[in-house]
Parts: structure tokens; sequence; C-alpha cells
């Protein structure tokens, strides 16, 4: 017996799942919202999907190239980040704005904090709060079939209820970001993702019940159901509850603090809209919470089994 | 009864189909045999033979050291040929007595102690110590020290752990089937200590046949039963078999038999068994030698101290060259840098593979997925326990009750990012007791002066 073994600590079995694959499936599961936003909106939308997520890529490559890096393009989280940000653009939003905003993502929110499991908060809504910021007017505006119009959550925002559709905001045949509008393709690629067991119910089920407590007590709307069924369709809710607030490095990793960070994002959301001078709320809701994350975690540490922590779960 | 479950846990490919349809095979030595003075927790074991001594199987070969120690008896017949450090399984070189076989096989005659042990708790508690067993499923702890509890009246369940959940294993599996009368008369002997204990067999639900074989002996006994338990790993660690049957939740500060319990491997019921009733010290144990590139897998009745070596050729060989030895389950074994290594008591499982990738890739950044939390049996959270080790933070670490990690691995297994959880885990709990051990004793150390 010439030859070397291995040596490695135990355990010598693995999963076989790696950080690449979980990324590739969130890639899948934005497919019906991408592929739906495109027809919806035309050229420019899938301009603006291929230059954002082709720039944050480059980003991410060209960093670690220059600062001698291994280069971890090859785990497609680069990739997740170009394609959410690009569904959280206008479609009239011209390429070069939606590169910067790529570049800023990956290189300020992402790369500068350590890359990828260290950034402190989600690097695609980084990237388009510095856009809504720096060009309010472009992001904020709306064209639907050549015409440019008012969100269904600005009409409401105005007092304009009745001239929403439901029909219309659960399908996506409305104003708003590439990939936002359709709640049917959305929630499609959700299912994907929980029954994959990527993403959990914990957290998007929370805020949303949240939200709608917080709508019921002070929109002065009171829990009328086309109201609050309006609000969940409406804006960038359904894309931020199941695809953004979900993101892993940028919300807690304990059960019970996840349960608590939903619920912050469903007031911060509810407050944001019925008290801010926008109509939309998801995106500051969201990254003001990942701030949150750290403090969170630290308040909700789990229980260990045989000190309280196995009644909780027992069947 | 249905199965209660601990939270957690995971489901790995088992291996189990590979080594677990044939008989027990006998294996006989041919080379020098190794007996390591350190085969169990506690204190070394005191030769009492010399070099160019003549020993007969069934020797005792070396003394306990005091309470938790216990002997060693040699497994065949030879000349003391050192006493000298040799390499271990797990990587250590410690003192060893070392055998040279003349191939006679004589044995020392089994002297069944007289049935009026039976009546004396004290006498089957020294018979148990002086046939050397320790706890076979693989930590080693001496069964007479765990068969003492402070407060005996006061111990409601003998549990035998026949959950074997680590995956290739299938020595206990093959003893259910092929010995339950040996299991069952263990726990009778066990059930003698106890006045108020029931004995229970703790099996998971992929191994029924085993549960109807002892059953079929259990018939007519009223204070023992089996009990079925869920198919996940580590259904067998030992707070979670205790959950799984009582209830009962123990935490590191505890013992088993804090909650009333003890828990006993099956192997171990057996060679209490043999001890007791036939007077055979512990000289030979079973062990699958399984793995992706052994040529007749399937499980062995093996001599202590017997060459890795030789296993591996009683067990056909290696017909590819494998790139990695286990000793023990691929879940908590050691992997072995040179198979010139005895077995010992605690040898469960050798296991040789080509096809293992762990270890072989670089890790990449935790992104804080939450894999490693929903598996942990312990409710822990390893990502961030890991993280405080790698700092050095260990006030953190406690606060985040790193100390209750049972190292079972499961974290490590589910990571998407390769990391090594368990590892770098188990490193810190390591400093931090023994840092806890040094004050202790720099405390002590105080008071005398």
């Amino acid at each position: 017996m010439s030859k070397r073994f291995l040596i490695s600590a135990s355990p010598h079995l693995h999963d076989k799942s790696s950080t690449s694959k979980i990324m590739a499936e969130v890639l899948i599961a934005l497919m019906p919202a991408t592929i739906f936003g495109i027809l919806n909106f035309g050229r420019n939308a899938l301009v603006l999907v291929i230059a954002v997520t082709a720039a944050c890529m480059a980003t991410e490559y060209l960093y670690q190239y220059f600062r001698h890096r291994p280069i971890t393009i090859r785990d497609n989280s680069a990739a997740v980040t170009g394609l959410l940000l690009a569904l959280n653009l206008s479609p009239d939003v011209p390429w070069w704005m939606g590169v910067l905003g790529g570049v800023f993502a990956i290189f300020i929110v992402k790369q500068l904090f350590g890359g990828i499991g260290q950034n402190i908060m989600n690097p695609a809504l980084g990237g388009r709060c510095f856009l809504l910021i720096s060009f309010a007017g472009t992001m904020t505006s709306f064209s639907y079939d050549g015409m440019s119009g008012a969100t269904p959550l600005a009409l409401i925002k105005n007092g304009q209820i009745a001239q929403t559709n439901l029909i219309d905001m659960m399908t996506g045949r409305i104003p708003g970001t590439i990939g936002e509008t359709s709640v049917i393709a959305l929630l499609a690629g959700a299912a994907f993702l929980l029954v994959l067991g990527v993403i959990d119910f914990k957290i998007p089920v929370m805020y949303l019940g949240t939200f709608v407590l917080f709508l019921g007590f002070f929109s002065g709307h009171g829990f009328d159901w086309y109201y609050i069924a309006s609000e969940l369709c409406g804006g960038g809710l359904m894309l931020g509850a199941w695809f953004m607030a979900t993101d892993y490095t940028t919300s807690p990793i304990t059960p019970n603090g996840q349960l608590i960070y939903g619920a912050i994002l469903g007031i911060l959301t509810g407050l944001f809209r019925i008290f801010g001078s926008s109509a939309e709320g998801v995106s500051y809701a969201i990254i003001f919470s990942n701030l949150l994350v750290p403090l969170i975690e630290r308040a909700t540490v789990p229980k260990a089994f045989g000190r309280g922590g196995e009644r909780a779960w027992a069947k | 009864m249905k199965s209660r479950g601990f939270r957690g846990g995971i489901h790995p490919y088992d291996g189990k189909s590979l080594s677990k349809d044939g008989m027990i095979h006998d294996c006989l030595p041919s080379g020098d045999l190794v007996y390591p003075l350190a085969m169990h927790i506690g204190k070394s074991s005191v030769p009492v033979v010399a070099k160019g001594d003549r020993v007969l199987a069934g020797q005792k070969i070396a003394e306990a050291e005091g309470f938790v120690s216990v002997p060693v008896h040699a497994s065949v017949s030879g000349e003391v040929k050192a006493i000298e450090r040799r390499n271990t399984a797990v990587g250590t070189r410690v003192m060893s007595i070392v055998v040279s076989n003349d191939h006679q096989f004589e044995e020392m005659l089994p002297s069944p102690p007289d049935a009026s042990v039976l009546d004396s708790k004290e006498e089957i508690l020294k018979v148990i110590q002086n046939a050397g067993i320790i706890g076979m499923g693989g930590a080693g702890f001496p069964t007479h020290v765990k068969l003492s509890p402070k407060n005996p009246d006061k111990i409601e369940y003998i549990i035998a752990n026949c959950a074997e959940c680590e995956p290739y294993i299938t020595s206990d599996y093959r003893c259910m089937l092929e010995m339950p009368g040996k299991i069952v008369g263990g726990m009778q002997i066990l059930l003698k200590l106890f006045d108020h204990a029931k004995g229970v067999f703790a099996i998971e639900d992929n191994k029924k046949d085993c549960a109807e074989a002892l059953n079929n002996l259990i018939k007519d006994e009223s204070r023992m039963k089996t009990f079925v338990m869920k198919t996940k790993y580590p259904q067998g660690a030992e707070r979670m078999t205790i959950y799984a049957v009582t209830g009962r939740a123990i935490n590191s500060d505890m013992l088993p038999a804090d909650a009333g319990v003890i828990v006993d491997n099956a192997e171990t019921l057996i060679a209490v068994y043999e001890a007791v009733m036939e007077g055979r010290p512990l000289t030979k144990r079973v062990i699958t030698v399984s793995g992706d590139s052994v040529a007749q897998p399937g499980n062995y009745r093996v001599p202590i101290g017997m060459n890795h070596i030789e296993l591996l050729e009683a067990a056909g060989g290696c017909p590819k060259e494998p790139s990695r030895f286990l000793s023990g389950g691929p879940m908590m074994g050691f992997a072995m840098y040179t198979i010139d290594t005895p077995v010992t008591k605690t040898t469960s499982a050798f296991l040789c593979f080509d096809k293992i990738y762990v270890g072989a890739k670089k890790p990449d950044p935790c992104i804080s997925c939450g894999r490693c939390v929903s598996v942990c049996p312990e409710n822990l959270v390893p990502s961030r326990l890991a993280r405080f080790a790698e700092r050095g933070a260990s006030e953190e670490f406690i606060h985040w009750n790193g100390m209750e990690c049972c190292e079972c691995g499961c974290c490590s297994y589910i990571c998407p990012a390769q990391r090594q959880l368990k590892q770098t885990i188990s490193t810190m709990r390591q400093i931090i007791l023994s840092d806890r051990r040094n004050q202790k004793k720099a405390a002590k150390g105080g008071e005398k002066q």
C-alpha cells in the first residue's frame, strides 16, 4: 500500500448541494416573471434584463480580477442580483441607467462589504434605491401600451380605487416595473422554490400577514377585501416578499428571527405605503430591515435541545 | 407505539444493502496482534504480562487501573513480542501489547461463573468489568461505570440502542438477526441490576425484521419491549434515542441517568451476556467491512487486535485501490492515514471508498441559507457557531449554545458551501473544555498552596 490516502474530518458524505445550484434554481424561479415582463413591455425590457445581468457579472469579474481574488461569477449569485435588479426597473429606464445600478449593486453593496454572504443589504435593492434617489423621475414613470399611466397603487393612493382592475393585477397587464406586475407568474416561481426547499414560508407569510393586519387597522379602509387584495397584488410586494425578503444573507438565520423580520417588513411596508409620500414602500422596507438583521439574530438565539428547545418542535 | 422524533436530521444514502444480507463470517488472524492499552475512555490499562511470556486466547494481559478502566484480554495464543507505542486507527500512537500469533488458537477454557453471581448486583458489575466490556457503539465508555449510577432506584429505562443510524454499517443488524437470544439475555442481566427499570430495544423502522425477531423472544418478558423509531440520522445518538423512547430531553450537562435512563449498544449486551453466562471476556467483535471498493462487503467477527490489512484481505481486498479508508461510519468515523493499525473494541466498521469527494473542494463562503439550522438535531445555529469559532469568540460561542453540539455532522453534510462546520465547532468545543479543565486544576492548585 504505497498510495497516499485522503484524510479529512468527518462527515465523509455530502448532500451534493451547492451555492451555484441554489442560485440557478432562483434564476429558474424568476423565469416566468421575466418572460412575462419581456412579452408585456417589449424590447427595452429585454435589453434591460440582458444589460443589467451582464453588468453585474462583469463588475464582479473585474473587481475580483483586479483585486486578485478568486473569481466567483460561476456561483450565479451575481446573475441573480442582476436579474432581480432588472425586474425592479421601469421598462422606460434607459439601458445605461440600469447598468449603472448593476455596477453600484455589485461593486458598492456586495463586493466592498466582502462579497457573497457578507453584504449587509440586498444588493439588487441597494442598486434600485440608488437609482430611485438619483433618477427619481425616470425610475417612477411607467408607461404601458405606449401611454404613460399611473400604477394601480398610485391610483389607490389618489383615492381612485374604482379605476383598478384586480384581474389585470393578477395577470400583470398593468403599468409597473418589468418583473413585479404579474402576481401569477411570481407565485408560480415562489411555489417552485418552496417545493425545492430553497425558501421557507416563514418570512413571506409573516410579511404579508402583518401587512394585511396593518392595512386593516391603519389605512382607513378597514378590512375591505378589494382594497387589501389590490394592495397585495400591486407594486413590488409579491416580488419583494417571495424573492427579496427571503434573500439568505440579508435575512435572519434563526427561525424566530425570521418571524420577527417578516413582521417588521409588514409594518414598515404599511407605514411607507400609507403615510409616505410615495405609493411604493417595499424596497425601502426591505433594505431598512436588512440593517436590523444582526440585532434580530442576537435577540432570537434558539433554545437548545435539552434546554427547552425540544418541545417547540416535538410532534 | 407511534414513534416520536427529534426535529432535524438528515437522510443520507445508507449503503446498507452492500453488506446486510450475508451471515457474519469468522476471521482468523495470521500476523501479530496489537492491543492498545487505551481502547476505552478512562485510565489506560496496566500490562500484567512481560515480553517473552506465552499467553492464551482469553487470558488477561492488562489489568484495569482504578474504577473507570477495564482490563484487556488476548484474542489468540502466542508470545508477547513487545510492549511499545503503536499507531491506532484514529491516528494516535498509544502503548500497546504486541502478541505474535502461534496459530494454535489455544484457548483459556472459559469458566462460567456459578449461578450465584446473578444474585448479587456487585458481582455482576465485577464480572462485566473483568471481562473488559466497554460501549461498543464507538464511544468506548466502560460499561460497568455506566451501570453504576448514583441512584440505581431512579433508573426507569434500560435502552438497548439498536438504531444503527450510521450509513453502511450493518453489524448490529446482523447481530440482532443472528443472535437475538444473546441480546435479550444481556438485557435480562441488566434488568437484574435495576429493579424499577424496563428494557427497551430501540430500533429504526428500516429494520422491522429485527424488531420481529426480538419480539418473538420477549413475548413472555413483562419488563421488555421493542420500540420502533423513524429512520433518520442521527436517531442513534444517545440524546435522540432517549428522546424518541421516553420524551425526555437531556442536555450536555446531564447524564442519561439523570433522566432515569441507561443506554447500551446492542453488541455491548451480547458481550455482557457472554461474560456473565459463559464466562467469556471481550476478545472479538463484529465489524462491517464495506464501501464502494471492497470485493466482498459483509460482516466479520474479528479478534480484537487484528490488523486492518488482514481484515481487508479477509474481505477479498480491494480490486481497485481506494483513496480513503474509514474506521467507523461515514458520518462520524475517522479517515485513516495508514491501515497498518489494529482493530479495537470500538471499531464498528472498516470502510473503503474510492468515490468520495468530501474535502477535495475548497469551501465557499457561507451564504446563511439556514440549512444547517434546519437539520441540527440539537437546535443550534451551526453557521454562526462556526463563525464565532473561527474568530475564537468563546463567549458568543457559549451564548449560542455551542457546547451542546453532539458532533453528528449533519451541518457539514448539508452545507451547500461545503464548509467543515462540524470540525470547526468541535475544535472550539475542545478548546473551551480544556480551558475549563485547566482553570479547575489551577483553582485546585491554588487551594493547596
